[in-house]
């Protein structure tokens, strides 16, 4: 169990009479990229946000490196530091220009001096390549470069591992590619990840494994290559098509991107 | 002020002589209802049910008396209250604490609303880097919810800064005292001398409060936080 970067164990968590997980079990190792997919009210978000502890389950646990988060007396803001997470809607904050959405965390958080937290959050904005726009406010920027910067904003705090909830369902179409390509970038680079998302053609280039979930549940797991070639149950193979019809068009672009 | 004063005189008088403790009064009762204002809204967004009644029950009672009677309350009403002051300096305690007691009750309200305007995401993606919930409040929440308070707060400096001409009720030479005390000393310059005090309140709030509200309303646009 300790070689994993992660252990998620028998996870529960209900909305008052609403179960939305029903006993989720999986484990990331290191440099591993896990692609999690189902339909919309699976529980995929909420499974994101009980591994970083902002919804505790009501049951099971969460291992990060070996150290249970869910155990009581847990430095939960230390552990969080050491979870990046990129959000649906970026959630960027307003009032910050983007070197400081970078960078506020590096300072409060981790206590560095203004210049080197500086120094640090230029790097991490020059891997999304978002380095000249740096001074700039997020609502100055497009839906795509957000997400960068929020993708900036997980990695400057050198993270274990990276959650990404849904981080291109918000964008419009052709926004999608460039958050897309960086993410790829991080997954080629050995960045530990789990990714909830529908982009399947993400998902056959660089997961390690995908989990499909519905109804709270793991339905079925395996390679993206299982999953394409023989998924076994008719939820999976139903879902696939119609996410086939909605998102198909990604797959020339992700070639695209690949032959780069 | 034996010769009947002519206009720039009477501007002149109440100018020099009540300008200046008509702001000090207004500046300190701002600055005791921020802070009591702030406090209480953070008991009502953060603090638990207990506490949020205690605010809102500060609200409704500063709210519900009228601030002359406030003023007499707290310059003359509490035998005692303000005993380490020099006699003369007590009403203008009074005052002061007056107007701030009864602004933090409209302040609360308005920080309130302004800290429940930012979205959430912004706290959770605070909480999401491993900041604690004061170090999320304090660099990410709090600075917005100022931003987006301010146009209210402008218009509650509006409220002080005429409220501050009930000090008159106690003796305090303030702008309406210095205008009052012409008008008592020329009978005949009591319309004039009203019409210039009206006139000088009135340079000291509508332009201010145009100004801040429309630079802000504009900056948080740009902010993309919407308006004011």
């Amino acid at each position: 169990m300790d070689k994993n970067v992660l252990n998620v164990v028998n996870v529960w968590k209900a909305y008052d009479e609403l179960e939305v997980l029903k006993g989720i079990s999986f484990e990331l190792a290191k440099r591993e990229v896990k692609v999690i997919f189902g339909p919309s009210g699976s529980g995929k978000s909420t499974l994101l946000r009980c591994i970083n502890m902002l919804t505790p389950p009501d049951k099971g646990e969460i291992y990060l490196s070996g150290q249970n988060l869910t155990a009581p007396g847990v430095d939960l803001n230390a552990m969080r530091a050491k979870i990046g997470m990129v959000f649906q809607h970026f959630n960027l904050f307003s009032h910050l220009k983007a070197i400081d959405n970078v960078s506020v965390g590096l300072r409060r958080v981790k206590g560095f001096k203004k210049e080197e937290a500086r120094a640090k959050a230029l790097d991490a904005l020059h891997q999304v390549k978002m380095t000249e726009w740096a001074e700039h406010y997020p609502a100055q920027l497009s839906g795509g470069q957000q997400q960068r910067v929020g993708i900036a904003r997980a990695l400057a705090m050198k993270p274990d591992l990276i959650l990404f909830d849904e981080p291109t369902s918000a964008l419009d179409p052709e926004l999608i590619g460039e958050v897309l390509q960086v993410m790829l970038d991080l997954a080629k680079a050995g960045t530990t990840m789990v990714v909830v998302t529908h982009e399947m053609g993400f998902a056959r280039a660089v997961a390690s494994e995908m989990i499909f979930i519905d109804q709270g549940v793991v339905v079925e797991r395996g390679t993206a290559e299982h999953f394409f070639v023989s998924p076994e149950s008719e939820r999976v193979k139903h879902f696939l098509r119609q996410i086939n019809i909605l998102y198909g068009h990604h797959e020339e672009l992700l070639k695209e991107i690949n032959e780069d | 002020m034996s010769n009947t004063p002519n206009i720039q005189t009477i501007f002149f008088y109440i100018l020099t002589k009540g300008l200046f403790a008509t702001l000090a009064l207004t500046a300190l009762g701002l600055l005791i209802g921020f802070a009591i204002g702030l406090l209480l809204a953070l008991m009502r967004v953060y603090g638990p049910t207990e506490i949020g009644w205690f605010a809102s029950g500060y609200e409704k009672l500063f709210r519900g008396i009228p601030v002359l009677v406030l003023i007499f309350i707290f310059s003359f009403g509490i035998p005692g209250l303000f005993s380490y002051l020099e006699p003369l300096e007590r009403p203008i305690a009074g005052v002061i604490l007056a107007l701030g007691l009864r602004s933090g009750a409209y302040q609360s309200q308005i920080f309130r609303g302004a800290i429940l305007s930012v979205n959430p995401g912004q706290m959770e993606a605070a909480r999401a880097i491993g900041m604690n919930g004061f170090q999320s409040f304090r660099h990410i929440v709090f600075p917005q919810a100022i931003r987006l308070a301010v146009p209210s707060w402008s218009n509650e400096y509006a409220v002080v800064i005429k409220d501050s001409s009930f000090a008159y009720g106690v003796g305090i030479i303030e702008m309406t005292r210095v205008a009052f005390d012409i008008a008592a000393n020329f009978p005949l310059l009591m319309p004039l001398s009203m019409a210039i005090v009206a006139i000088i309140y009135l340079i000291f709030t509508y332009p201010v409060t145009k100004l801040f509200g429309e630079r802000q309303t504009k900056k948080l646009k740009d902010f993309g936080m919407g308006g004011g």
